[in-house]
């Protein structure tokens, strides 16, 4: 199996490409053969923490994300200070300035983007400098030392972060910007106005729509002259004026460049066998600036490399935070209102905050939050998934439940940080959900510095380090510390946090997701694997191919196993109603294949107890009735009583509805099994009270009851509501089964997970309309999908193999050697 | 002494699956690792007498399907916390794919020629 591995190169030791690898070294350990070479003479350090650095916040060695050992510890070779300047693509190999070259099989071009210096008469000069690496930081706290005046030109995120590191360090700092307002890219205008006061009163100085025309000064620079003809003393400038795409490697050696590096879905450039992704890569016209569109991009890469399925890289919604202390920014999403959208606006001058969210179509496409961003996590989320929010505006904008706005209330940041889904993301750059870091104090860490070593919480940006302190605060506060458990020994992982990775990463098969999130028992266990092939199975309903042998023997032989190793058979009984030929197949079927038991079972239909499971295919394929999943975490029966067609207190068709139900909602996988019934009256025979889904009709309509169970611990139902029309019916079931398919707990029934999530929850999403029909409709798509498992087994013999013992065993040798057989031995 | 048969073909196995096989009474389960290696064990669970062929293989491991006893397919030995232990027979895959199976000489009578098996 050792196959020859294949040599992977990457041009450029930054945040993109090394996340690439370390993301292709979780799929695929084994596959390359790795060299890597880095303009920069140190190793993969984190970018975006210079402004904390420069600030004073962290020192070089903390932003390091991996260390030389990383690198060794991988096999990986690498060569620092090397920067490649030529890619012979016909023959794949590199050559770097050092001299050292390298063949390739694949090659990732990585080269980021350099700092764009204004190409004005004196920017050559010293003390003119860009912000963009660990020289340049240095470079500035070197200028403090010695100099007193700093210009910073650009008022965009980088400047402002530089102009503020600038401040830290002592200096007097002016910061130059060619617009009206600062961050025009991020901010509206009064947000923009409330930045500006907020960072003069820390002593910042600006001069707006003010262009810069020369550098000034002999050797080192002395001055700015701006267009007006109006003058500034400096003895560093700092250009934070842009960014650009670092393509010239690119384009000597014949790639496709535009404004960067041409890549399609799958992050190929247009000559084979070389890759781009990063800050140069430009997809679909896009080149970002950002990490996190990057990390989308590598992980892309990362699995087509190692030949995991992938769905190309589709673009990302970008969000910012200003990483400025005391000055809490975010902008995400369209936030100037484009014709046909609303815009929500709060704005508190005495408190220093400032809201806003853009609205089309009901919805939030986009949102700008100044001095309060507690919300921009969850804002951001709502921007990406699309939905709508139609009835939730005031509360998304002043972050308050609407009840408690209602009874004047204030949500106090606790309550709001108590109250957030635990599968929301905290830490955008490293996407570290609110569960990664509450189960990491949990799990023993009670600092942030913990914290951010175990999770990489906040140890990006920063912006998200209030959050994690107040997170500390409620969940440390009196250092209980409780050991946190996953879903199953093999993992530390809760449900939540693997249905967040799953969708975030785009896993698709229970393999991967093991991997990735670093499960400690490669091929996991009987109680992970079968749910994850659930998660997996509810997330991709199109995509995903069930995992059969991820399966329990019940639901992989469709059938359930009894003590002996028969199994028992169950055709489906639409409502309870069978008819005399169903009922005399059933029984030729049980004396031709010599059924030892037949039963009725409680939930109104057939069993055929002590089936030999080689006898199995040919009962289904003789009983011609569908399965009655009677052995799954799936729909059982729908229970029915006669209803309005005979019974004399009858208010509607009960068996017609059940009917109507059970064939619905057949075949329906769930976390765990599901049970409806359906009375024709309030004396209510057929106990739809303590189903998962109960109806029970009333002169005039339905009502509704959700979450009753009869089994170990028996709990009746909660009423959800009442209808009026058969349809309705339907689509309220299928909504509510739905919703719990999408966020129970595999192996949770719909009483402790109503229980759990509040009825009051279930009933606020689905009496939103939009939101019930968009339910109904992903459980039809899915249902859509499905085909009766015992047919499907009976017509392929490459399924139905698997029921038949192998036939007679042919005697090729006999040999008295001893084959280290422990039990011959004992026999002998 | 022992016999080598020849059981099957590889492909007759399902990754992660087992296939049964009866052996003069003498009832043996066959699985098929991740990895394509194929282990052969009597097919009775310690604990009840479960038919650990139903059972799910993650590793080399099985779980016994009726009340999740993990039993360890090489060795034979149920793990932790439980206790106890089944039969395992050496098997071999050639090259074309073809499995054989080492059982007792005992298990298929004494000249070894006189193969019934159900
Ligand atoms: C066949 C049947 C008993 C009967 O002869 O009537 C039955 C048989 C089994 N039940 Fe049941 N249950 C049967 C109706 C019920 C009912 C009554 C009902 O559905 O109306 C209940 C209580 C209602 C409920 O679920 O809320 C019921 C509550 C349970 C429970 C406890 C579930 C719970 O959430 O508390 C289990 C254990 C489990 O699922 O983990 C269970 C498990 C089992 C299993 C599947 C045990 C197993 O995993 O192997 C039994 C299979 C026996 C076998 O060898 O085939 N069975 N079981 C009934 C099949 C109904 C059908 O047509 O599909
Ligand atoms: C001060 C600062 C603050 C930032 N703050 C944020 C923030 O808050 N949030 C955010 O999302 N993003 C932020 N960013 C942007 C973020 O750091 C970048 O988007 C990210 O680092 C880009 O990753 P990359 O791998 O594409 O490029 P880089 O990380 O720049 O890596 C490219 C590497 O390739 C090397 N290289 C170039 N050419 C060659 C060659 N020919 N041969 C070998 N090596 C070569 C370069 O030296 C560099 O080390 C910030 C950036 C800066 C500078
Ligand atoms: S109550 Fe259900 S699980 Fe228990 S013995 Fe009866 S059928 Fe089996
Ligand atoms: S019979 Fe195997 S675990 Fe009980």
């Amino acid at each position: 199996m050792a196959n020859k591995r294949k040599k992977l190169v990457l041009v450029g030791n930054g945040m993109a490409g090394v996340r690439t690898i370390e993301h292709l070294l979780k799929l695929a350990p084994d596959l390359y053969d790795i060299t890597i070479f880095g303009a920069e003479p140190h190793p993969n350090y984190n970018r975006i923490m210079l402004s904390s650095v420069l600030a004073g916040g962290a020192s070089m060695e903390e932003i390091v994300i991996n260390d030389l050992d990383w690198y060794r510890e991988n096999g990986i070779t690498l060569h620092l200070g090397q920067a490649v300047s030529k890619i012979d693509s016909d023959n794949r190999r590199v050559y770097a300035e050092g001299g050292i070259e390298a063949d390739y099989d694949e090659l990732i071009v990585a080269t980021g983007s350099d700092a764009f210096i204004l190409p004005i008469p004196g920017a050559d000069k010293e003390g003119v400098i860009g912000f963009r690496d660990i020289k340049d930081c240095v470079a500035m706290q070197e200028a403090s030392r010695k100099h007193k005046k700093a210009a910073v030109i650009g008022g965009g995120l980088l400047g402002l972060e530089a102009a503020r590191g600038l401040l830290n360090l002592g200096m007097d700092v002016t910061v130059i910007h060619i617009n009206e307002y600062l961050m025009e890219r991020q901010l509206d205008r009064p947000a923009s106005i409330m930045l500006q006061k907020e960072l003069e009163a820390q002593g910042m100085k600006f001069l707006l729509k003010k262009q810069t025309e020369a550098v000034l000064g002999k050797q080192r620079a002395k001055g700015l002259l701006f267009k007006d003809g109006s003058m500034l003393e400096a003895d560093l400038v700092v250009m934070a004026v842009g960014i650009r795409p670092n393509v010239a490697l690119a384009q000597r050696s014949g790639l496709a460049v535009e404004r960067g590096i041409v890549v399609d879905d799958y992050m190929r450039t247009n000559v084979p066998g070389i890759y781009s992704v990063g800050e140069c890569a430009q997809h679909r016209g896009i080149a970002y600036g950002l990490v996190a569109p990057l990390y989308e991009q590598g992980a892309v890469l990362a699995k087509s490399l190692a030949g995991v399925p992938v769905d190309g890289y589709a673009g990302s919604v970008t969000s910012t935070k200003l990483k400025v202390s005391g000055v809490d920014v975010f902008s995400g999403g369209i936030f100037v209102e484009p014709e046909g959208a609303r815009a929500l606006r709060y704005q508190d001058e005495i408190e220093g905050v400032y809201k806003k969210l853009v609205i089309m179509e009901n919805k939030l496409i986009g949102a700008v939050l100044f001095g309060e961003t507690g919300e921009g996590a969850s804002l951001f989320s709502l921007i990406k998934s699309g939905e709508s929010i139609a009835g939730r505006e005031k509360e998304l904008l002043l972050g308050l439940p609407a009840d408690a706005l209602a009874s004047g209330g204030g949500g106090s940041g606790t309550a709001r940080l108590e109250a957030m889904p635990v599968d929301e993301i905290v830490c955008g750059c490293n996407g570290v959900s609110k569960g990664d870091i509450v189960s990491a104090i949990e799990g023993g860490c009670t600092s942030l510095g913990q914290i951010k070593g175990c999770t990489k919480a906040s140890a990006s940006c920063g912006g998200c380090k209030p959050l994690v302190e107040g997170l500390l605060q409620i969940y440390a506060g009196d250092d209980v510390v409780t050991v946190k458990e996953g879903i199953c020994g093999c993992t530390t992982l809760s449900r939540d946090e693997i249905v967040a990775d799953i969708k975030r990463m785009g896993l698709k098969t229970v393999k991967e997701v093991m991997n990735v999130l670093e499960w400690n028992n490669d091929e996991g266990c009987s109680k992970c694997r079968p749910s994850l092939n659930y998660y997996l199975g509810m997330l991709f309903p199109a995509e995903y191919k069930d995992e059969k042998e991820s399966r329990f023997a019940n639901e992989r032989y469709h059938a359930n196993i009894q003590k002996d190793g028969t199994y028992s058979v169950i055709p489906r009984i639409y409502g309870g109603v069978t008819s005399p030929t169903e009922l005399k197949r059933i029984a030729e079927v049980a004396e031709k294949f010599d059924v030892p038991l037949v039963k009725f079972t409680g939930g109104q239909r057939l069993d055929l107890l002590g089936v030999k499971k080689e006898d199995l295919p040919g009962v289904w394929e003789a009983l011609d009735m569908p399965s009655g999943h009677g052995y799954g975490k799936a729909l059982r029966t729908v229970k029915t009583c006669v209803g309005s067609t005979f019974c004399r207190f009858g208010t509607q068709d009960a068996m017609g509805m059940g009917v109507r139900l059970e064939k619905a909602f057949e075949r329906m996988n769930a976390p765990a099994k599901v049970k409806l019934a359906v009375s024709g009256c309030p004396r209510n025979c057929a106990e739809a009270t303590v189903k998962d889904f109960g109806v029970v009709a009333v002169d005039g309509g339905w009502e509704l009851h959700v979450g009753g169970n009869a089994g170990i611990h028996v709990r009746a139902t909660d009423l959800l509501g009442f209808v009026k029309t058969d349809d309705e019916v339907e689509e309220w079931a299928s909504a509510f089964l739905q919703y719990y398919r999408e966020n129970a707990t595999w192996n949770e029934r719909t009483a402790p997970w109503v229980e759990r999530v509040g009825l009051d929850h279930v009933k606020q999403v689905l009496s939103d309309e939009a939101e019930r029909k968009a339910l109904h409709k992903r459980l039809r798509d899915t249902l859509d999908r499905t085909v009766d498992p015992w047919k499907q087994i009976v017509n392929e013999p490459e399924l139905r193999k698997n029921f038949e013992r192998l036939p007679a065993a042919e005697v090729v040798s006999v040999s008295a050697a001893d084959r280290n057989d422990r039990k011959e031995e004992e026999s002998a | 002494m022992s016999q080598q048969v020849k059981v099957g073909k590889l492909t007759d196995i399902d990754p992660l699956g087992s296939r049964r096989l009866n052996v003069n009474g003498l009832e043996i389960a066959l699985f098929r690792l991740s990895d394509g290696e194929i282990l052969a064990v009597e097919n009775r669970c310690p604990h009840k007498g479960g038919v650990l062929s139903e059972g799910m293989v993650c590793g080399p491991v099985v779980h016994c399907p009726l009340h999740d006893w993990r039993i360890d397919l090489r060795s034979g030995e149920a793990l932790d916390p439980d206790k106890g232990c089944i039969e395992t027979f050496p098997t071999e895959v050639r090259a074309d794919g073809t499995i054989y199976l080492t059982v007792p000489a005992s298990l298929l009578g004494a000249s070894g020629t006189d193969t019934h098996i159900a």
